[in-house]
């Protein structure tokens, strides 16, 4: 068990700075997925927790305890890696029992946190076979078992499922989150796929270009995202984001906080347009709509319209998101956010 | 018609391949008939192939005309020493250069492969002189320590060993794995083909040495095998062609027998393309 935090870190490659003065926390015995597009610093920040790529500046915290000198194997934490890195002339069994070796544990001891984390993970019968004879999804569990055997206080995952096909991966999925469940101990997991971070975390931190855009459990990640960034990077299709006049104000909706219908509705938000697009999708539809303001997405349940038909869309005032110039959020108690909703009303129809 | 194209291409790369196949192979064939001809049969015009009755007592004479158990084990004690004390130093070098990033890697890197441009002609004397020098020229020393590090062995290790993922290796770091063990347990499995392609040039090129052990020796007590059998050549003025055979028969089946064991490992380094 373990909490984790960073302390004005900074780290360069070669003179660039990835990542500048970044301060986080990470709570002890939770899921926390940071998640964010490809490049933007994720598997650094892992690493350096793991202590593989130790910072330039700023300090590395576990348990409240600096770790900047302290090796990777001393640190308590376990890492699964991307594309597994598993010992490909040991056998299963060596591979799951090396770190216990190197740890001085004993063989009556190591025999038998083998066998039970083999069973836990399903591996049993395969302790013996070499690595190169397993398929993908088991050697994602050599990779797990061998994370799993050392007892760490931390667990870090750098997109440990991005190698497995879908249907695994959503079995892996809540295989994860079981199992974060089971031990209790901190999970830090990293992937670039939102709909993961949104399914498993506990708290999510969005990263974009080396820079935290906001840490939230996925339902407040998800109704009150702190900037543009955020409403767009999380939920599919993104939230629609338009502009508000001229002063650089911005609304925004999600696409199924929007009603469509074919007559004006009464919610304060309303706008005539065209359907340009149609997806159906079975229990949904996604419709774009055109109009003078702009396009935006829709998510209807039903599947009513046709494309090139003209439509009404219709957003309640409750639903509605407000980014200042600066594309930070505007809450509800600000004293302009009462004249953006006035402003907005003042457009009905387009 | 193309299928008679196909077949005459086929009998040509079939007899190109015979060809070859003869060049290379006939003076071994040679070389075996010989050690088992009589004197009078190696004279004999037009040449003897296979011998009238095989002289395996050729071999008994060969190896009674020195102390020939003093060279073999010369030449063994060089050789695996060679080989023993190379792999060691070349391991960590391998990795070093492989895996760590440090000032000055590049130049010295450079310096390894300029090690392994300058040939044993040019630095010789000032190598006897330093072991003269050393009070060690009348052991085996001179004949193992220049050649304590194999560049060309650092080389091919290193290229190797940049072919084992980064995180294979942090993934063992993360175990708590020592650098040590990391070599042991991690690297020198993963390059066996490498390390047996390695060790057997090594071998074949110390075994065979003559240069080398020629300038540096100057007693029996300390020649290996070559120069043993180059001296079989000079016994009664004449040259007795069968013996010197019979004597390379013996030199060269070592060299055999290793190669055999080493010919799947070396086959795997060279089609080696990286490890999922
Ligand atoms: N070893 C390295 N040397 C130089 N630049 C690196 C190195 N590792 C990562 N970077 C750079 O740091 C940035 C963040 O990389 P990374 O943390 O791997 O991103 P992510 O995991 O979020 O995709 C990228 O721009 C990448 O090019
Ligand atoms: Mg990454």
């Amino acid at each position: 068990m373990a909490s984790i935090e960073f302390v004005r870190v900074t780290k360069s490659f070669d003179k660039q700075e990835v990542i500048k003065d970044l301060d986080l926390k990470i709570e002890d015995g939770k899921f926390t997925v940071l998640v964010g597009p490809s490049g933007c610093g994720k598997t650094t920040l892992l690493r350096m927790i793991a202590g593989l790529d130790p910072q330039t500046s700023g300090s590395v915290l576990i348990n409240g305890k600096d770790v900047s000198r302290i090796a990777p194997g001393q640190r308590g934490v376990a890492m699964v890696f991307q594309n597994y890195a598993i010992y490909p002339t040991m056998s299963v069994r060596e591979n799951i029992e090396f770190g216990l070796k190197n740890n001085k544990v004993g063989k009556a001891e190591r025999t038998e946190l083998v066998e039970s984390i083999s069973r836990a993970v399903g591996l049993y019968d395969y302790l013996d076979r070499k690595p190169s004879t397993l398929s993908g999804g088991q050697r994602q569990r050599v990779a797990l078992a061998r994370a799993m055997v050392k007892k760490p206080s931390v667990f870090l995952m750098d997109e440990p499922l991005s190698n497995l096909d879908a249907k695994l991966r959503v079995q892996m999925r809540i295989e994860l989150i079981e199992l974060h469940k089971k031990l209790g101990t901190t999970f830090v997991y990293v992937t670039h796929d939102q709909v993961e971070a949104m399914s498993m975390a506990d708290t999510i931190v969005l990263m974009n270009k080396g820079v935290i855009q906001q840490e939230a459990p996925p339902d407040r990640m998800y109704r009150q995202p702190s900037n543009c960034f955020t409403a767009q990077f999380i939920g599919v299709p993104p939230m629609n984001i338009a502009e508000l006049g001229a002063n650089g104000v911005k609304y925004g909706f999600r696409p199924e906080s929007a009603n469509l219908s074919a007559e004006p509705g009464d919610e304060l938000f309303s706008l005539r347009g065209r359907i340009a697009t149609r997806e159906m999708l079975g229990s949904e539809t996604i419709y774009q709509v055109r109009s003078g303001s702009g396009a935006f997405m829709i998510k209807c349940r039903e599947d009513l319209f046709a494309v090139d038909q003209e439509a009404y869309v219709g957003v309640p005032a409750d639903k509605l998101n407000f980014f200042g110039p600066d594309e930070r959020r505007i809450e509800a108690r600000d004293s302009s956010y009462r004249d953006y909703l006035e402003a907005l009303r003042g457009q009905r129809h387009g | 018609m193309s299928k008679a194209f196909q077949y005459t291409g086929l009998t040509l790369s079939y007899l190109l391949k015979t060809a070859i196949l003869i060049i290379f192979v006939f003076p071994f064939l040679w070389m075996i008939s010989t050690s088992l001809q009589t004197y009078r049969e190696t004279l004999s015009y037009p040449p003897t192939l296979i011998p009238a009755l095989p002289q395996w007592i050729n071999f008994v004479d060969a190896m009674s005309a020195g102390p020939f158990p003093t060279y073999a084990k010369n030449s063994i004690t060089i050789t695996l020493s060679i080989i023993a004390i190379q792999l060691l130093v070349m391991i960590p070098a391998a990795y070093a250069f492989a895996k760590y990033r440090f000032a000055g890697k590049n130049v010295l890197f450079s310096l390894v492969l300029l090690a392994f441009m300058i040939p044993g002609q040019v630095t010789f004397i000032p190598v006897y002189l330093m072991m003269a020098d050393w009070g060690i020229a009348k052991t085996l020393l001179p004949q193992i320590i220049p050649f304590m590090s194999n560049a060309f062995g650092i080389f091919l290790l290193r290229q190797y060993f940049m072919q084992i993922p980064e995180e294979i290796v942090e993934a063992a770091r993360l175990d708590n794995a020592s650098e040590f063990t990391i070599m042991r347990k991690i690297m020198v499995p993963m390059s066996m083909p490498a390390l047996a392609t390695i060790a057997l040039f090594s071998f074949v090129s110390h075994w065979n040495d003559y240069f080398w052990p020629l300038i540096m020796t100057d007693s029996a007590a300390i020649r290996p095998l070559t120069l043993g059998i180059a001296m079989l050549r000079e016994t009664e003025g004449i040259s007795n062609w069968h013996i010197i055979m019979a004597g390379n028969v013996v030199l060269v089946i070592p060299i055999l027998v290793v190669y055999l064991f080493c010919s799947k490992q070396i086959v795997k380094a060279f089609v080696y393309s990286g490890i999922k």
